[in-house]
């Protein structure tokens, strides 16, 4: 466990950069790590960003296939969106703990 | 991680079975791999090429003779002749799916899919084609192609390639 300070915030992460505190997190963080990983952040980034901050926060699991399955967008767009990491981008940039999923 | 300076970049994952488990192992590490922005080559042969043969590939079966690993629900021993007893290898692959599709664990032809939207490639093999008199249009249509082994094997280069055989 370990500061990190991203957009001018304090906030708590893990080894790896995954907040910890999901509730620490703003849209300037959001952006501050998507630059970081070479994103640049859309309304439909933002989408999928809050369905899996929702998802978390709802206790449910975190999969590709939920979100393909959200309307939000399918797989192949999913991997459009966060190049490389369609589940571990997009959950670090929510803010949120990596989720330990193998689908 | 200690790893970070020659890190995997590409997974070549040969699956010569028709399990349901050999089948979804080779899934699982596939798409893993294309989460994780691993490149990923899957080369389906003999008997796995029921998972991407579309009349079966949604009909695979789990054994239940002959398979060690095979337990009751609960954990005791599951009695060899049971396996015998017609239908019940279907039930027990019909339990083994709806406890995977509980994990989000997608169909056969979903799964494909969803490697193949990550950008994962799916070959057959063309000597297991020709014994089992299988044509192209037998294949689920994502299919990359049908493949040589010396095809895939110039698939397979480059550093931080690694070869699976399920």
């Amino acid at each position: 466990m370990a500061q990190a300070t991203l957009a001018t915030y304090s906030v708590e992460v893990n080894e790896e950069g995954y907040m910890l505190q999901p509730d620490q997190w703003n849209k300037e963080i959001a952006e501050a790590i998507a630059s970081e990983l070479g994103i640049k952040l859309t309304n439909k980034h933002y989408e999928v960003i809050n369905y899996l901050r929702e998802q978390y926060a709802a206790g449910n699991a975190l999969t590709i296939r939920k979100v393909g399955q959200s309307g939000i967008t399918d797989i192949k767009g999913l991997y459009v969106l966060f190049p490389k990491g369609p589940l571990k981008y997009s959950s670090k940039i929510a803010g949120i703990p990596k989720p330990a999923s193998c689908v | 991680m200690s790893n970070d300076d020659k890190p995997l970049k590409k997974v070549c994952i040969i699956c010569a079975k028709a399990n349901l488990e050999d089948v979804y192992a080779t899934l699982v590490m596939a798409n893993g791999a294309v989460m994780e922005g691993i490149e990923a080559k899957v080369f389906f042969t003999f008997f796995g090429l029921d998972a991407i043969t579309k009349k079966q590939m949604n009909k695979l079966h789990t054994a239940t003779l002959g398979n060690p690993g095979m337990r009751m629900p609960g954990g005791a021993p599951f009695p060899s002749l049971l396996g015998l007893i017609p239908g019940v290898e279907s039930g027990v692959s019909a339990m083994m799916k709806s406890q995977m599709e509980a994990l989000d664990i997608p169909p056969v032809d979903e799964f494909l899919e969803m490697i193949t939207a990550g950008g994962g490639e799916i070959f057959a093999c063309k000597l297991a084609m020709d014994m089992f008199k299988l044509k192209e249009s037998d294949l689920w249509d994502g299919c990359s192609g049908v493949l040589t082994v010396g095809d895939f094997y110039a698939k397979c280069g480059g550093e931080g390639t690694q070869i699976i055989f399920t």
